[in-house]
């Protein structure tokens, strides 16, 4: 269970996640507070990923005060001189998956913001090359959603009929 | 050894051109021609995923393909006669995974290296192309996750054989829609002792 | 040092931002008479040179490159998806076959998450066999890189090399986790089994033979002008903009930026022992290509501390719940067998939760995320691949270069495809 922490940082309440300090955003927070980590000596973005939270089941563990959406993109930002890290969670809502890009600030975003948009479809304004990165370009579904099976083909096992 | 028509191959050895019992070759061509095939047998790089590495440190110093004329792995599959397909074959890869096979020249083989590239393996999602043979026809499957290097050559040997004993002028009937395409379809046994599993000491 | 060439968006960038039609579009009007200089190349993904199924759309004018984009996902294998299917139990042998070349990271990182969640320590032998067996594959994992960068520039005898030793590595991996590859050697709660008798003389025996074969490499490549010329300012990149880019690793610490989570986020036990971290100078390929020779130095310097200080005791956890019973239990307490059965037809079960936990792998940052809803599987399996985040440096590297540099560059960027793609 998240814990509150004291205090307000880059003018959002801060929580505390797994040992680490966690901000918890709308998609309309999501880049101001970004720029302001970004400021604040927040100078490699080492992760952007999503989660579909369309199954889980029971209700998340989250500050009372978010509003939790369908899709949840979980950022991880280091702070090489401080050694800290900083978690960035931007509540996105089911019908109308759009974030803003974080390009401008961590260009190193690019790929994995791509790979969010193919997994997820999850879109962000402002990127340069918002396109499928790992499957085909003219494939049809966002394979991580949980709505999307796993495509498993079901195996047949039979009794042997010929000696081997 | 007896190479057809030549004689012991021990003979030869020792004494040079002149343990031959004659000094001429009689064969039928066919055997001449499979012989040939058989020994220089020129893999096309198709390395995907980890079994390409099994398959690269087949061909280096310690396994050393080289001993069976092997160690030549031509980038341009024109100049190929075997594609092993090392590794996973994704939806993405599959298209490519054909047009390299059809690059090829006849006569041509194939050894599925691996279960992921026989079956899927663990693998079995909406990205994996469920065996390979969906795709070109396979003369040899390998098994293995990955398979050894011992268990690759393995497979090579048992191709030779097949490439040995086949026949010159019937060709596979091998279209390019891959449907009525049909390998030899052999499967080897694994060679390296990993289905022995791990001994876990308690 | 700035950053801004890598922040750029327009045509003057050097990532060709171009989709397949567009492509195949601008192939069908070659014929324009004003476009003559500039040719689109198409490198891979069958492609000697590109490390397995990387591919690059290259726009080039003559012999330069302007701009690139690398286009992955040709082994794209749904790990991530597979593994909200599998159990913790099978996590492991799922990951595991993401960075074929340091397969023992995932399986690492993947652990230590899960512990995590579990809220479990592992005994203090099993955190230093897995240090033992991180820094061996991370002597392996860059051996193979000195042997396929040596053929990526020509040096054939390199390749013979770099496999031979790392030959050597594999038959003590094979020794211990019974597999040469793709081990789930690392499980959930330790390690699957204690270290062979004996495996103290057979790691000084590696020693002593990986040791005088690097200094025949420094002969061989380090001060060779040949491949000084092939590499020394090749593909630069400055601590600015590998930042930016979010590179980790030989990558990053080839600028001259000390980053090494192994030092500056110590898990398992790095922190009792004494190594140094590797830095270049110049980041380039040269700069890249030394670092990970010297970390193999490095590396063995940690195996020697650790065959002095491993500790005796338990090689993993001893709960019922979470690691199976010792085998000769299982004979005679009935309790033993079904805590077995259990354990290994669903697992056990993670209490809800999220965890993040990174390790220092051969190619940078490797973590895993994963998010428990409280049920033997994991509600969802996130791996930060370093090297897909890596190859995001590649066009910039590229621009301006020569073409055959480029296959440089691509070698010192040290990419699994396995791992991009997952």
């Amino acid at each position: 269970m998240p814990e509150l922490l004291e205090g307000v940082r880059y003018g959002v309440l801060a929580s505390e996640v797994s040992s680490q300090v966690v901000l918890f955003v709308t998609a309309e927070e999501y880049f101001e507070a970004a720029t302001a980590a970004r400021n604040d000596g927040f100078d490699c973005l080492i992760d952007l990923t999503a989660v579909d939270y369309l199954s889980y089941p029971g209700a998340r563990a989250r500050p009372a005060s978010v509003d939790c959406q369908r899709f949840e993109v979980v950022v991880q930002l280091i702070n090489h001189r401080t050694r800290e890290r900083l978690g960035l969670r931007v509540q996105v809502p089911a019908d109308e998956p759009v974030a803003p890009s974080l390009f401008d600030l961590w260009p190193g975003s690019e790929n994995l913001e791509r790979e969010v948009f193919d997994m997820f479809g999850i879109e962000f304004a402002g990127h340069p090359d918002m396109s499928r990165v790992l499957m085909p370009e003219d494939w049809v579904g966002h394979p991580l959603r949980k709505d999307y099976s796993v495509g498993e083909i079901p195996v047949q096992f039979s009794p042997q009929s010929e000696p081997r | 050894m007896r190479i057809p028509g030549v004689g012991k191959a021990g003979e030869i050895a020792e004494e040079g051109l002149a343990g031959l019992e004659h000094n001429f070759i009689t064969s039928n061509v066919e055997e001449l021609v499979n012989w040939a095939r058989m020994r220089s047998c020129w893999p096309a790089t198709f390395g995907l995923a980890c079994c390409a590495f099994e398959m690269m440190a087949a061909g280096a110093a310690h396994y050393d393909l080289a001993r069976y004329g092997m160690e030549v792995f031509r980038a341009s599959p024109r100049q190929a006669d075997l594609m092993i397909v090392a590794g996973r074959v994704s939806q993405k890869m599959a298209p490519v995974l054909r047009q390299v096979y059809d690059q090829m020249m006849e006569p041509k083989w194939v050894i599925s290296m691996g279960v992921c590239a026989s079956s899927g393996g663990m693998f079995n999602n909406y990205a994996i192309v469920q065996g390979i043979d969906q795709v070109v026809p396979v003369d040899v499957y390998a098994p293995g996750c990955p398979p050894g290097p011992e268990t690759l050559m393995h497979a090579i040997l048992t191709l030779h054989e097949k490439i040995k004993t086949g026949e010159l002028l019937k060709r596979r009937q091998v279209s390019g829609s891959g449907e009525t395409a049909s390998g030899a379809g052999i499967m080897v046994q694994q060679r390296d002792g990993q289905t022995a599993g791990l001994t876990i000491r308690s | 040092m700035s950053a801004e060439r890598v922040m750029r968006r327009g045509g003057d960038s050097a990532v060709l931002r171009l989709s397949e039609a567009e492509a195949n579009r601008i192939g069908a009007d070659a014929a324009d008479p004003d476009d003559d200089e500039r040719v689109m190349l198409n490198m891979g993904p069958a492609h000697p040179s590109t490390h397995g199924v990387l591919r690059l759309m290259l726009e080039l004018e003559g012999e330069t490159v302007l701009r690139s984009k690398p286009v992955v996902g040709y082994l794209h294998t749904g790990m991530e998806k597979q593994g909200e299917n599998l159990t913790y139990l099978q996590g492991c042998t799922n990951v595991t076959r993401m960075d074929y070349a340091s397969p023992l990271f995932s399986e690492l990182a993947f652990s230590l998450t899960t512990e995590k969640l579990l809220g479990v320590e592992v005994p203090e032998r099993a955190t230093w066999i897995r240090m033992l067996m991180c820094e061996l594959n991370r002597i392996s994992s860059h051996l193979l890189f000195l042997a396929t960068n040596g053929i990526d520039l020509g040096a054939v005898s390199m390749m013979i090399y770099g496999w031979r030793e790392r030959e050597e590595v594999l038959r003590f991996f094979e020794k211990v986790t019974g597999l040469r590859m793709n081990h789930n050697y690392i499980r959930v709660g330790g390690v699957a089994a204690d270290l062979p008798d004996g495996w103290r003389d057979d790691l000084r025996e590696l020693l002593d033979l990986i040791g005088p074969r690097l200094d025949e490499y420094d002969v061989l490549m380090t001060g060779q002008p040949i491949w000084r010329e092939r590499l020394q300012g090749v593909g630069a990149i400055n601590a600015d903009e590998a930042l930016a880019l979010s590179a980790t690793g030989p990558l990053l610490r080839s600028t001259g930026y000390a980053w090494d989570l192994r030092r500056d986020d110590p898990y398992l036990a790095y922190d009792e022992v004494d190594f140094d971290v590797i830095v270049g100078t110049y980041g380039d390929c040269y700069d890249r290509y030394a670092i990970r020779l010297n970390e193999i130095r490095e590396s063995m310097k940690i195996v020697e501390q650790v065959i002095e200080k491993m500790p005796g005791g338990d090689y993993r956890l001893q709960d019922k719940k979470i690691t199976p019973p010792p085998r000769a239990r299982i004979d005679e307490s009935m309790e033993a067998l079904i805590h077995h059965f259990k354990i290994f037809t669903e697992g056990f079960k993670v209490p809800r939760g999220e965890a993040y936990c990174a390790v220092e792998s051969p190619r940078g940052e490797l973590g895993v995320y994963i998010v428990s809803d409280g049920t033997g599987t994991p509600y969802r399996m996130r791996v930060r691949p370093p090297s897909f985040i890596n190859i995001q440096t590649l066009p910039h590297l590229m621009s301006g270069g020569l073409i055959a540099d480029g296959v440089a560059i691509i070698s010192s960027v040290d990419p699994v495809l396995g791992e991009v793609d997952r």
